[in-house]
């Protein structure tokens, strides 16, 4: 065993049926949600209290021994892939829900809570929490700060940052410092917003104190199915047009649709090309108005059928399959690769069929899967990886995706980070004055590069290496594309 | 996901259908959500996404320990997981071919393989385990408090009506619940009397094999199913419409004795009729005229505890609770109604740790809704909760015997 005085000193920070390291045990770590990574690390370590998480981070300083926090290793970007010389922080096991305010609207929750158990929680008092990523059955809120999270619910109430107010934070010397506060606005620069999508990089994240919604009167969801892909993205923009905000407004493609509807039987119709599915909520008047105008909207689009869920169930079961899209492939296809990038609303159409000739080149399929509503796509690459050089084609086919979103004015990352995926292309992304600024900002909290060194932010010299140093906006690949 | 099975592993059609079931695991993790033991004990090792992996890494050849083992005991394939799954993983399969590798690789430890074989010895033969029952019930007044609660009250199991009608279905009376509650099997085959249907008791059917199957004792629990279908054969030639299985953790074995016997050239056809004509008691209940049992629930506040056998086993969730439901019984909520109570077949005994603290969640649960009778659908749940509930704990197919309301 590697480093024995190192798993020594965390066994006198946390129990020592806590701190994981021999192989055996750490090889069920070696990946989150995006298993083409994979790294054991030293040890694992599952604190229960901050005092531990404090003990662990001092004596990983002291000994610059790279940390990387982890909630449900349900994250798609690598955000929590270990690194060999490094321990890998579990906090799965602050589970509890600390306090509830109904009046206030808030709830302190400690970070390895599930997001979804937030809102099961404060149903009682009639309330919710608004983002909603589609792991949010398993995923913690932990992990949603880090990565700022989004969801179904993101276009009209916002993203994780939008939906919190205070975080304790352990700083990588062990010291616990609070960010924000119960109040919406609090004085001093806004750190809060900085920890939120800092993807571990600044500090460890020990409690999240969320804002909780009103649950709406009433919510509906309509089904509009479509022959073609861009009909269905016309009819996006055209509801956006209408002046109604649905409270979740999203696409799945044919292939998307076929996966969900064998896990849930939610009845979606399977000959369809695509579908939209668009949620409406408010009070009972405003929700039977917007019902009609969408619609309206959908059939003027050109939606071969529209249906509106009859009741409570049929709504949730037209949800749960598109929250289990992803995973729901995993029938059609032994792995996927899911992508991240968003672009402006507008050019959907001409970036789906950019996508599928890249399908073509690749010889690899895709499943379509989007936050249709705020632009953000989920192309899923559908790859064997048992079969040698498809992960490769997979991951070249993923590049050229988020250099398309790039191109036309979008970005690599809607909601589920960089991590380690999507290093490169943060090259692309931004010039290097630019990525010398967020090195800067990493070296205020953490000079020594102990918490998830070598994600999120690219070195310079790793673009370089790239060739991507020099890429500006009129150079960028696809210059036949026109520039947003 | 990736896999890299040894090529031995692969020559074996076990291995190949390992190979199959890990490479549809895309490891979203949503199955830790649903997981007990993830829930209590906070590790990717005792939650099904981790236990996936570290089966995968003993078939790719990593060598295992009793570390393995240990995360791969604390399962109680409960398969809550399954249900939550979006790729269609088959975990409880999956688990069975790990567990018997690992156990092959590393063996027991001496007193865990005496506690298992003490079990498997007694608990699934009533002419054996029924007397030592009795004796507990005996000297229960004698037992400190502690224990006493886990000997299980005698119950007289009534009448059972003379089969009189020309529709017939045959019970499987089980091992367990033939000696511990026997009114279970004796209250069904009153109720579906009344509905026209004689419930006939076949000698020499006994233990589904649930048991030995998830102890690893795989040739054990193939000689129980063997019996069963051939017990059973004559009466199903003759006409026998279905099987019905008043213990849910039974039923989901044997709808799956076609699967389980496939490699067996002369019960493979056989057990797959066996396996179709197998019904739990509430599907059966469900598809018949009960205008007879109409209101028979009025006024009747009752909490379900549906068995993870019989909503994620045999994917019955809802039908024993839109039947209470259906004849007026008063449903009371039971929060986290999709998570094991701890029973889990030998669990309670094996595990007992992890088995109580289930326990006690779920008599909370359960109980939360002021109850007047607490009901559920499998022999192991009704003895472990009744262990600890204030409330009578009952087979809900009690729930229906008794004179109905409108005389009939």
């Amino acid at each position: 065993m590697a480093h024995p005085e190192l798993i020594v000193a965390l066994k006198r920070a946390a129990p020592s049926a806590s701190v994981l390291h021999e192989a055996e045990d750490l090889r069920p770590y070696e990946c989150d949600g995006l298993t083409a990574y994979r790294q054991t690390p030293l040890a694992v370590v599952l604190p229960t209290t901050v005092a531990e998480v404090q003990g662990v981070l001092r004596v990983c300083h002291a000994r610059r021994v790279p940390v990387v926090a982890r909630g449900a290793g349900t994250g798609l970007s690598g955000g929590a892939l270990p690194l060999a010389d490094g321990v890998l922080l579990s906090l799965a096991r602050f589970n509890r829900i600390l306090a509830i305010d109904p009046l206030g609207r808030t709830a302190r929750v400690q970070p390895g809570v599930r997001n979804l158990a937030i809102s099961e929680a404060a149903r009682p008092h009639g309330l919710y929490y608004a983002p909603d990523p589609s792991s949010q059955i398993a995923c913690t809120i932990g992990g949603n700060v880090a990565e700022n999270s989004g969801g179904v619910h993101c276009l009209k109430y916002g993203l994780t940052v939008h939906n919190i107010l205070r975080l304790e934070v352990v700083t990588v010397e062990g010291e616990r410092v609070t960010i924000g506060s119960e109040a919406l606005d609090s004085p001093g620069y806004d750190l809060l917003a900085l920890m939120t999508g800092s993807e571990g990089l600044l500090g460890v994240i020990v409690e999240v104190t969320v804002r909780l919604l009103p649950l709406p009167e009433r919510a509906q969801v309509l089904l509009g199915a479509f022959a073609s892909v861009e009909a269905a993205g016309a009819a996006v923009a055209a509801i956006i047009a209408a002046g109604i905000v649905p409270a979740g407004l999203e696409m799945m493609d044919r292939t998307a649709i076929g996966a969900a509807e064998d896990f849930v039987h939610a009845g979606y119709p399977r000959d369809a090309e695509a579908i939209l599915l668009c949620e409406v909520d408010g009070n009972n008047q405003e929700v039977s108005e917007h019902v009609l105008a969408v619609r309206e909207v959908l059939l003027a689009s050109g939606a071969t059928e529209v249906r509106t869920a009859r009741d409570e169930q049929e709504r949730a079961t037209l949800w749960k399959g598109r929250k289990a899209a992803f995973p729901a492939v995993g029938r059609i296809s032994p792995d996927y690769y899911c992508m991240d990038g968003t672009i402006p609303r507008r050019r959907l159409p001409e970036v789906l069929r950019r996508i599928a000739e890249l399908s073509a080149e690749h010889g690899l399929g895709v499943a379509n899967v989007f936050h249709a509503g705020d632009g953000n796509l989920h192309p899923l690459i559908l790859y064997d990886a048992n079969r040698p050089g498809e992960l490769e084609r997979a991951e070249r086919f993923g590049g050229q995706i988020l250099e398309l979103c790039v191109a036309v004015g979008g970005t690599i990352t809607g909601e589920h980070g960089v991590g380690i995926e999507k290093i490169d292309q943060m090259c692309t992304q931004f010039a290097s004055p630019e990525l010398a600024q967020f090195h800067a900002v990493k070296a205020a909290f953490d000079p020594a590069g102990v918490l998830n060194p070598g994600k999120a932010v690219p070195t310079l010299h790793r673009c370089a290496e790239l060739g991507a140093m020099h890429v500006h906006r009129g150079q960028l690949p696809f210059p036949e594309l026109e520039r947003f | 996901m990736q896999t890299s099975l040894t090529p031995e592993t692969l020559r074996s059609a076990e291995g190949r259908e390992a190979d199959a079931i890990l490479r549809a695991c895309v490891h979203c993790g949503f199955c830790t959500a649903t997981c007990p033991t993830y829930r209590l004990l906070g590790d990717e090792l005792d939650g099904p996404r981790g236990r996936i992996y570290l089966i995968k890494q003993v078939l790719e050849g990593h060598a295992p320990t009793h570390r393995t083992q240990r995360h791969l005991d604390r399962c109680l394939t409960c398969r809550a997981c399954e249900t939550t799954c979006p790729s269609g993983v088959r975990y409880a399969r999956l688990a069975d071919i790990g567990r018997g590798v690992v156990e092959r690789a590393v063996g027991r430890r001496p007193w865990e393989a005496l506690v298992r074989r003490l079990l498997r010895a007694t608990v699934p033969h009533p002419r054996r385990f029924g007397p030592l029952l009795r004796l507990g019930q005996l000297a229960a007044p004698l037992l400190p408090a502690a224990l006493r609660r886990h000997v299980p009250a005698r119950r007289p199991a009534g009448a059972w009506p003379p089969a009189r009608h020309r529709r017939r279905m045959l019970v499987l009376e089980g091992c367990v619940q033939r000696a511990a509650t026997p009114d279970t099997s004796a209250a069904a085959a009153r109720v579906l009397d009344r509905l026209g249907i004689s419930l006939v008791r076949v000698s020499g059917a006994g233990c589904c094999g649930a048991m030995s199957h998830h102890l690893a004792a795989t040739a054990e629990a193939h000689a129980f199913m063997r019996r069963n279908v051939d017990a059973w054969w004559p009466e199903v030639e003759a006409g026998a419409e279905a099987i019905v299985i008043t213990a849910s953790g039974c039923g989901s074995v044997v709808k799956e004795y076609g699967e389980l016997l496939r490699e067996d050239p002369a019960y493979a056809t056989r057990a797959a009729r066996i396996a179709a004509l197998a019904r739990d008691l509430s599907e059966v209940i469900a598809r018949e005229d009960l205008s007879t049992l109409e209101g028979i629930g009025r006024g009747r506040r009752v909490a379900f505890h549906s068995p993870c056998s019989l909503q994620h086993g045999q994917r019955l969730a809802g039908t024993v609770e839109a039947l209470l439901a259906r004849l007026g019984f008063e449903l009371t909520p039971v929060p986290d109604a999709h998570i094991c109570c701890g029973s889990a077949g030998t669990y309670s005994i094996l595990q007992p740790t992890l088995s109580t603290r289930l326990l006690a969640d779920k008599v909370a649960a359960l109980e939360g809704g002021a109850p007047a009778v607490v009901a559920t659908a499998n022999v192991g749940c009704q003895l472990h909760l009744a262990s600890a509930a204030r409330s009578p704990v009952r087979h809900w197919i009690e729930l229906l015997d008794g004179p109905s309301p409108r005389g009939g």
